[in-house]
């Protein structure tokens, strides 16, 4: 299973990045795209759409399931993943790359504790390979 | 792993292999060994094999074994000449309700053999001993044996690459006929909408067999792409698309029931009597998307509902089985429920897919 150190994961199976612009990216986790197996769809949510953390904001679905993906940051949608929505197996071959949507946090202070409240790489292993 | 967990002859071969196993009417099985996609495709345009002996095969044998078997089944065994000769069929209730859907082989008047679901196999055997009172005719499960479903446009080619001295038995079946090959028995079916053979083969001999099979280029595939195939091949799916509450008039069914002539059979009488209001239809997803069993399918009949739905490799489109009102055309337009959002879809008549070739585009 591949968990990279630089990340922040939510139990839900999200991960979540700070870019250097302030900006949030976010993706499922490998985890995720191995469990879910081929993935056909990707619903997204609309650019300049407000999210608060933890909300329902897209779906991911497989041949086998449709999976809900939730948000683990707040802020307002700034783009979305065309590519991975034309090739929605990408997040099978590299689900790290294949990035869902980018977030612009409403206030640094707020983004920076909901990111430390997500699990770091070594928790969120843990919580995948309890499942 | 429960402790109750049943495991096929073949269940350390699919570990060997890597397989994703998940639980399947009580079965440990392979859903897909990598890509689920990837073992479609390999059954469409090449070969791939599946363990299906999750499934039970049931012997019959007595003077008795025809009458019984045209008194417990909604299709005719009197269809059955040639030995070896098979017929799908629907084991009823007395209301007409579906108990399981079924492949019976002929051998001799005597001999025959049952083919049934796994998830249904307990309740069908017992059903089948109860309606074989009176006639002379003992049923005997075999879980003694193995079953291996090779399909694909290569299929046979590569079995026969692996078994030459098969070729002899097998090369001048029919589709929907078997042979005995020593103590195997090799069959012309499946359920992919392929070409192939499903063979039955002593429970000792598996995987032996399922590697040689593997050694000639048979792709192993798991149980997720049984499903987009026989979907896509406009195939039911028993417990999905049809049960004990449903009529088989509601689910694609009547072509298998064999009501013309005098011949009385269990179930009959309440399909005479029924006046079906629905219909089995296919749907074709018209924007990108996945359909998926028990969304609600808006027509201007009425409602209706997708009782089983995929995404199909091969057509790279949402499909679906959907029980529609009857009033409902092929060819129309009808909206579909997903997530709350309504999305267009045409109705379309199964199969979708078969040997290879789309046959709604």
């Amino acid at each position: 299973m591949n968990v990279p150190a630089t990340l922040k994961y939510a139990k839900s199976h999200e991960w979540a990045k700070l870019e250097t612009d302030g900006t949030v990216t976010v993706g499922i986790t490998d985890h995720a795209q191995e469990a879910l197996g081929d993935i056909v769809f990707l619903e997204l949510p609309e650019v300049v759409r407000p999210l608060k953390s933890g909300e329902e904001c897209a779906v991911v679905e497989s041949v086998k399931a449709a999976s809900d993906i939730y948000t683990p940051v707040s802020g307002v949608v700034i783009a979305i993943n065309q590519a991975a929505v034309d090739a929605p197996e990408s997040i099978n071959q590299d689900a790290y790359a294949a990035w869902l949507f980018k977030l612009k946090p409403n206030d640094a202070a707020t983004c920076t504790a909901e990111l430390g409240a997500l699990l770091d790489s070594a928790a969120y292993t843990k919580v995948a390979e309890s499942e | 792993m429960l402790n109750n967990t049943l495991l096929t002859p073949l269940h350390d071969s699919h570990l060997q292999l890597g397989a994703k196993l998940v639980d399947f009417a009580g079965w440990d099985m392979p859903i897909h060994y990598g890509s689920q996609i990837e073992e479609h495709h390999a059954v469409r345009r090449d070969a791939g094999m599946f363990d299906v002996s999750h499934m039970l095969a049931i012997d019959l044998d007595g003077p008795a074994s025809k009458p019984y078997l045209r008194h417990l089944l909604a299709n005719d065994v009197a269809k059955l000449g040639q030995p070896g000769k098979a017929l799908y069929s629907c084991l009823l209730k007395e209301n007409g309700g579906v108990i399981d859907d079924l492949i019976v082989y002929f051998f001799t008047p005597d001999r025959y053999r049952i083919v049934v679901n796994a998830g249904t196999a307990e309740k069908d055997l017992a059903w089948m001993q109860a309606c074989a009172a009176g006639f002379d005719v003992r049923l005997a499960p075999r879980r003694d044996l193995a079953m291996i479903a090779i399909q694909g446009p290569n299929a046979r080619s590569k079995f026969w690459q692996a078994y030459p001295g098969s070729r002899a038995a097998s090369e001048a079946l029919i589709p929907f006929q078997a042979a005995f090959d020593g103590d195997w028995l090799i069959a012309r079916t499946g359920y992919t909408g392929e070409d192939g053979f499903e063979i039955a083969v002593p429970a000792e001999q598996a995987a032996a067999v399922w590697a040689q099979l593997l050694s000639v280029g048979i792709a192993p595939c798991g149980l997720g792409c049984r499903d987009t195939l026989r979907l896509e091949a406009g195939m039911n799916l028993y417990g999905q698309d049809m049960d004990e509450t449903i009529s088989p008039l509601e689910a694609g069914l009547a072509w298998t029931l064999a009501m013309k002539d005098e011949r009385d059979f269990i179930g009959k009488a309440a399909l005479l009597a029924q006046k079906p209001k629905r219909q089995m239809t296919g749907l074709l997803l018209l924007e990108r998307g996945v359909l998926r069993a028990h969304q609600t399918v808006r027509t201007s009949h009425g409602d209706g509902e997708i009782t089983s739905g995929s995404f199909s490799p091969t057509l790279q489109q949402g499909i679906a089985l959907a029980r529609l009102p009857l009033a409902v055309a092929t060819g129309e337009s009808v909206e579909v429920d997903i997530r709350g959002k309504l999305h267009p879809a045409k109705v379309v008549k199964p199969p979708f897919v078969r040997n290879g070739k789309s046959f709604v585009s």
